[in-house]
């Protein structure tokens, strides 16, 4: 009877063994992967956004509510909005048993061992709902373009893009953040829309919103593709909107939803009549417009030609004190001409717009952090795995973008690991979308190809020979200057080409049903 | 080749993997007076520099030999020179004659870890991705997932990277490989040279030197000793005396340097064995302490006679039947004989073990996988004492997760697969009803597996006993050895029953 207790044991165990790692399962192979990689990835060097988490766990655990957006002990004060606050109070009572001193707000700079290891699991942790996210999108694109094998197969493509995507990893898992399980929401919402489950999809950016503001750039593409696919719901035969088709019932019912979500967020703070200071907090418009190191977007580029024109001696203060002001608005009327459209476009065009959206607040934001261009990135993966000359654009933002971190890392030991995963991520995702589109035209032409192969000799000049030469004492912002520049023209173009695409793109078929 | 650029891919996160588990840090850091051996490669740096050849091997006044003195052969040696001069245009202060004992920092780890991650892509990896392309009778894609598996194997890694005791093992295994890449694709001078400069880098590739000299003798005879066979054996001399010859050169000179060298390679005063190692004598003196009863050269004797009677049926099966597949084969149990049964065997030995079963990782991927983990396995308490847990388990289970998505190994259990048909169909012959073999190893797998992870946690977690107080390693080693003779067993049947050995001209022209 044992013995046979012992044969059954053996056999599920065995069963249950060949199910995780069953050939198949592929998916699950890529998440493990770079999740062992991330654990891999724990002793490398981290920012100070360590200290951030840090200073923040402590102040959500040991104070009450009406504290959080008004400690200011630490220079890293609470400014993202509350949901965000209470996932820190959640960590905050399982970081109580990796290292209890971690939480005292007075302990600046504390990094012991087994906080690092604490917050590194965290962010390991949370991805779960990054791997979910990505799953969901993978249903959602057409296999159309199959072949037979395994690596040619646009689901794989898009999951290795996404999961090993080099801007999160060395974003997430070395300078610290928690971009992956945030992401992971706007992934998971956009993956909903797709599945014509708006109100999830509706929800879950309404969620997303409040744990982290920056997602309000994507904020209008959001809002204009519910009210134009979820409350209007039928169209006229051409794909234009049938006026009398709107509902109201389901406007209200999207209303209700983000009222319920911000409600929860913001109610506490507005019951404590802290609403001004947690805005104060979250939106510190005196900041400037460009972050310490130089997102390369728009004001990167005005910022040099300011600099050489200074240099030469035709500074004209009118000009550079007018455009900072008009600054918000700008970016908003140059991003979203798309919206006025009335044309039904479908969840791919409302893809494309929410990547225009984040692509041009990038370009035109005020104080745009480098790290943004992850807003764009990441859902282009899904485009790109579908029409070839999103292919090609999303290559040359990627390429670009992911260069334009690499000043993140900045530390020696770090040197092998960032040039080792960007050229992994780069060869990879150039060689697998060409062979899926290898029976159309080249991805790219000889200039787009020649301004990729230019960043090699940019990273051998900014890392191995600049500082070696004289320049390193009198100019040491050159290589910062180099980067910025040289990434901010190809995301221009990036931009660019996604602008027109966008404008060309044709509506979704007159069959169509809501 | 197509789908160049997986194999890219592939490379690019075996150097990836490779370089974050060197961030770590090493054996013997921050611990004087004697450190670990990271100062051992950066005192030999510092004495193949400072001091004229004719003194690296002698005690002096100015090298201590008891202070990490030089022990391995003279290609070792000149690569520490090497390295030696690039660390003198960086820093002088790193190689100082003296003064710099005990240097450490950040930049001079990153520097010597830098040397390893080099050595590694000139030597190691060419040969592995070379080998593998090499093998026709498999797809591209199980190709390329070899190379994954191989270069994801956590033993090596962890020792040159993490651990980096005696580091630079992917030299020697990397020139290895490429002896073997030669000797079976008809090389065979280009092989044996490659051979030779592995043996000359790290004495311990003489555990491989009997399947090359059996294997080479077989195709010599193969070829008739009359003719072609016999003017094959003369170049293979001249290659090999050749190339030792130019390595020990400036050793030659005189009689007395070449002894001191040999002294130094070969410490027959040190005892059957030292630590914990999972081998036959350190388990069997956990119930009788052979080393205090027998007398010295009694024990060099046994363990002499054990290992040459336990690897000649497969030398000589090779002489006879020479094939590639048999080749790889015998390497492996060769190497595991000597391991298990020879001299002041050194528990990272299984390295050696190692490489020729990542070879065969296509063949039998099941019996491969499991024991590159019971490898790894063995090397627990060498790598717990440098805290490299995390990156251990880490390792090991993107090892297992490689192998079992590249070549689902749980489907590939039968009989058929484990390349244990002959021998199943001979025994059959006395006992019927000899059908339930795959099942025993799978369930031998699983209990395998169950007591590896128990004593990991074990060893993790709690304290040993005060009586006992390594209780946990011996039982570590214990445990490794009872699995190691397993291994030996079942390679030595895959050996003696192959038939298709003789059956197959093709392969060896």
């Amino acid at each position: 009877m044992r013995m046979k207790l012992v044969g059954v044991g053996g056999a599920t165990a065995m069963a249950a063994l060949r199910v995780a790692t069953g050939a198949g399962n592929w998916f699950s192979a890529l998440a493990l992967g770079v999740t062992l990689l991330k654990c891999l990835l724990i002793p490398t060097y981290h920012s100070t956004d360590f200290e951030v988490h840090r200073n923040w766990l402590a102040i959500t655990h040991s104070l009450p509510i009406s504290q959080w957006y008004y400690e200011a002990t630490s220079e890293w004060t609470l400014d993202y909005p509350p949901f965000f606050a209470w996932f820190e109070y959640a960590l905050s009572h399982v970081a109580k048993y990796f290292d209890q001193e971690m939480l005292n707000v007075h302990n600046l700079n504390y990094s012991s061992s087994r906080t690092l290891l604490f917050q590194r699991f965290s962010v390991i942790f949370t991805d779960a709902l990054f791997v979910y996210a990505v799953y969901e999108c993978c249903k959602c694109i057409e296999g159309k373009k199959a072949g037979k094998e395994l690596t040619e197969k646009p689901k794989f493509i898009l999951s290795a893009l996404l999961l090993w995507n080099f801007g999160l990893l060395i974003v997430d898992h070395i300078h610290f953040q928690y971009n992956g399980f945030l992401s992971g929401l706007m992934l998971l919402s956009i993956a909903r829309l797709f599945q014509k489950r708006h109100m999830e999809g509706a929800f879950l950016f309404a969620v997303l919103l409040h744990f982290k503001h920056i997602y309000l750039y994507v904020a209008p593409a959001y809002g204009i593709y519910l009210l134009r696919s979820y409350c209007f719901t039928a169209n006229k035969p051409d794909g234009s909107i049938r006026w009398n088709s709107f509902s109201f019932v389901r406007l209200i019912s999207l209303g209700l939803i983000v009222f319920l979500v911000s409600a929860l967020s913001l109610g506490p703070f507005l019951a404590l009549n802290q609403l001004p200071q947690v805005f104060s907090r979250l939106f510190p418009f005196k900041r400037g417009l460009c972050h310490a190191y130089w997102a390369p977007n728009f004001w990167a580029l005005y910022s040099a030609l300011d600099k050489v024109l200074s240099v030469i001696g035709l500074d004209d203060k009118r000009f550079g004190s007018a455009v900072p002001a008009h600054s918000p608005s700008l970016s908003d009327s140059l991003g979203h001409p798309y919206l006025h459209s009335d044309r039904h476009l479908g969840p791919r065009g409302f893809l494309r717009c929410l990547i225009l959206c984040a692509l041009s607040s990038f370009m035109f934001g005020w104080h745009v952090h480098e790290k943004a261009i992850l807003l764009a990135v990441l859902p282009m993966s899904l485009l790109s795995v579908g029409k070839a000359g999103d292919a090609s654009i999303f290559l040359i933002l990627t390429t670009t973008g992911h260069y334009s971190l690499f000043p993140l890392l900045f530390t020696a030991p770090e040197l092998p690991i960032k040039i080792l995963l960007m050229l992994l991520f780069t060869i990879y995702s150039i060689s697998s979308l060409k062979t899926l589109f290898r029976k159309e035209k080249p991805l790219f032409n000889w200039m787009e190809t020649f301004y990729l192969l230019g960043l090699g000799p940019l990273e051998v000049f900014c890392e191995f020979v600049f500082p070696f030469t004289s320049w390193k004492l009198k100019y040491p912002f050159i290589p910062l200057l180099l980067t910025s520049v040289y990434c901010a023209v190809g995301i221009t173009y990036a931009w660019f080409k996604l602008y027109v695409s966008a404008l060309s793109d044709p509506p979704v078929g007159k069959t169509k049903k809501q | 080749m197509e789908k160049w650029y997986l194999m890219t891919a592939v490379v690019l996160i075996g150097l990836t993997v490779r370089w974050t588990v060197s961030l770590n840090s090493y054996s013997g850091a921050g611990k004087p007076p004697m450190f670990g051996d990271y100062e051992a490669q950066r005192h030999w740096q510092e004495i193949t520099f400072n001091l004229p050849i004719k003194q690296w091997y002698f005690n002096s006044s100015d090298n201590n030999l008891q202070y990490w003195g030089l022990d391995y052969p003279p290609l070792t040696a000149y690569h520490s020179l090497l390295c030696a001069y690039v660390a003198e245009f960086i820093n002088p202060d790193w190689i100082a004659l003296h003064t710099s004992r005990g240097y450490e920092s950040q930049a001079h780890k990153l520097f010597m870890r830098t040397t390893v991650l080099i050595a590694d892509l000139l030597i190691y990896i060419p040969a592995v991705v070379l080998y593998c392309c090499c093998l026709k009778e498999i797809s591209i894609k199980k190709r390329i997932a070899k190379v994954l598996c191989i270069l994801l194997y956590p033993g090596l890694i962890l020792i040159d990277y993490g651990h980096f005791q005696n580091i630079y093992n992917s030299v020697s295994l990397g020139f290895a490989l490429w002896g073997v890449l030669g000797v079976c694709y008809d090389w065979d001078l280009l092989g044996s040279l490659a051979f030779c400069l592995a043996i000359n880098y790290k004495q311990m590739e003489l555990y491989h030197s009997l399947p090359f000299f059996c294997f080479l003798l077989g195709k010599c005879f193969k070829k008739g000793l009359k003719g072609k066979g016999f003017v094959l054996l003369i170049k293979l001399v001249c290659t090999v005396v050749a190339a030792f010859l130019l390595c020990w050169l400036p050793f030659f000179t005189e009689r007395e340097q070449t002894l001191q060298v040999l002294r130094r390679l070969f410490p027959v005063d040190r005892g059957l064995f030292e630590d914990k190692v999972a081998n036959v004598w350190c388990s069997f003196s956990v119930f009788l302490k052979i080393k205090d009863i027998l007398p010295h050269h009694i024990q060099i004797i046994i363990s002499f006679c054990f290992t040459f009677l336990s690897l000649l049926p497969a030398c000589i099966k090779l002489t006879l039947h020479p094939s590639p597949k048999g080749f790889k084969f015998t390497l492996v149990s060769c190497a595991l004989s000597f391991f298990l049964f020879s001299f002041q065997v050194h528990e990272k030995s299984i390295l050696l073990v190692s490489l020729p079963v990542c070879l065969v990782l296509s063949e039998i991927p099941f019996m491969s996988t499991w024991f590159l983990l019971v490898s790894t396995f063995s090397m627990l308490p060498l790598l717990l004492k440098d805290e490299l847990l995390m990156p251990s388990v880490v390792t090991m289970m993107a090892f297992f997760i490689a192998c079992a998505t590249s070549f689902s190994i749980f489907e590939k259990t039968s009989e058929e697969e484990l390349q244990l048909k002959s021998f199943s169909i001979s025994v059959r012959k006395y006992f019927p009803c000899f059908t339930f073999l795959p099942r025993i190893i799978l369930h031998l797998f699983l209990f395998s597996v169950i007591t590896m992870v128990l004593l990991t946690l074990m060893t993790v977690t709690l304290d040993p006993p005060q009586r006992l107080p390594d209780l946990f390693s011996v039982l570590v080693c214990f445990v490794s050895c009872l699995n190691f003779l397993f291994f030996w067993v079942y390679f030595n049947i895959i050996i003696m029953w192959d038939s298709k050995n003789g059956r197959n001209p093709k392969k060896i022209n």
